[in-house]
């Protein structure tokens, strides 16, 4: 028998082995937060990430994902619980979220876009318990957690054009082949 | 319904399994509600089924906690997790308050 380690494993296919990449767009309403979080963390399953690594990346996502519904977009009330369409005052019809995803060597690159209505100052909307509607009972806490669950962020945003956002962390575990340990 | 209780002075609500922007509207509306027609003063949140909560969640306890707390009245959380108990205390809602087991 011939003993094969995770880690040579990985080695031996080369680092091109350890990439994976997906992209996806959505329309712009509530629903479709827990459908991006979930996709994200369906995505990642594969490097093996801590119960924790998981939540941190899903409340991430689900963060960005709101932020570009509800202030890209303004599309506050979008549709009711049951499916029903609620006042619609989404300024953008048709929006669509863009959700992009990389794994490379153990790391994980998220990209959430829209086209919407964008930010004139990011630092200010960047600041904690900071938010531009305070008539939704928004914490303001959005990028506090983006920046404390996830390695680095970056957000561009350009009035009237759109706004990126940028995640990135480091698994723990980032072997991609796990192998039965013991034998 | 059913997710809404009043037990005395208290008004419990039980919380969904995902807390996020989509589903605090609905739980904002009927705690305010009930919180008006049955003239409560403290709020219990419990989070037993709750695996995943963003910063939604804490909008809505902050929310609840702004309309009751100038009555006197106090909110408390149940059953929270270790990633739930995280992020309450990450947000500084551990101040105003009071989590139990």
């Amino acid at each position: 028998m011939i003993e094969i380690k995770p880690q040579e494993v990985c080695e031996k296919a080369g680092k091109g082995f350890m990439k994976n990449e997906m992209s996806m767009e959505f329309d712009a309403i509530s629903n479709n937060e827990s459908f991006a979080r979930v996709a994200v963390a369906a995505f990642v399953t594969h490097l093996n990430p801590t119960l924790e690594e998981l939540s941190d990346i899903k409340t991430a996502v689900s963060e960005a994902v709101t932020n570009a519904i509800i202030h890209g977009y303004e599309n506050v009330y979008g549709y009711g619980r049951h499916g029903e369409v609620r006042p619609v005052c989404c300024k953008i019809r048709d929006g669509k979220v863009y959700l992009r995803c990389r794994i490379e060597n153990g790391v994980l690159y998220i990209e959430v876009e829209d086209k919407g209505v964008g930010m004139e100052n990011v630092d200010k909307a960047m600041e904690s318990m900071y938010t531009s509607k305070p008539e939704l009972e928004r914490s303001g806490m959005g990028f506090s957690f983006m920046e404390a669950f996830m390695d680095e962020l970056e957000v561009e945003s350009t009035p009237l054009v759109g706004t990126i956002v940028r995640m990135k962390k480091k698994l723990k575990c980032g072997d991609w082949v796990k192998m039965p340990e013991g034998e | 319904m059913e997710d809404f209780k009043v037990i005395d002075d208290y008004l419990c609500v039980k919380l969904p399994e995902e807390i996020d922007h989509h589903k605090s509207a609905y739980i904002s509306e009927n705690a305010d509600r009930l919180i008006l027609t049955e003239q409560v003063s403290n709020v219990v949140f419990d989070f037993e089924d709750t695996r995943f909560m963003d910063s939604s969640g804490i909008g809505i306890i902050m929310g609840r906690y702004r309309k009751i707390s100038c009555f006197g009245g106090k909110v408390f959380a149940i059953h929270a997790d270790r990633q739930i108990k995280r992020i309450l205390t990450m947000s500084g809602l551990t101040r105003i308050i009071e989590i139990m087991e």
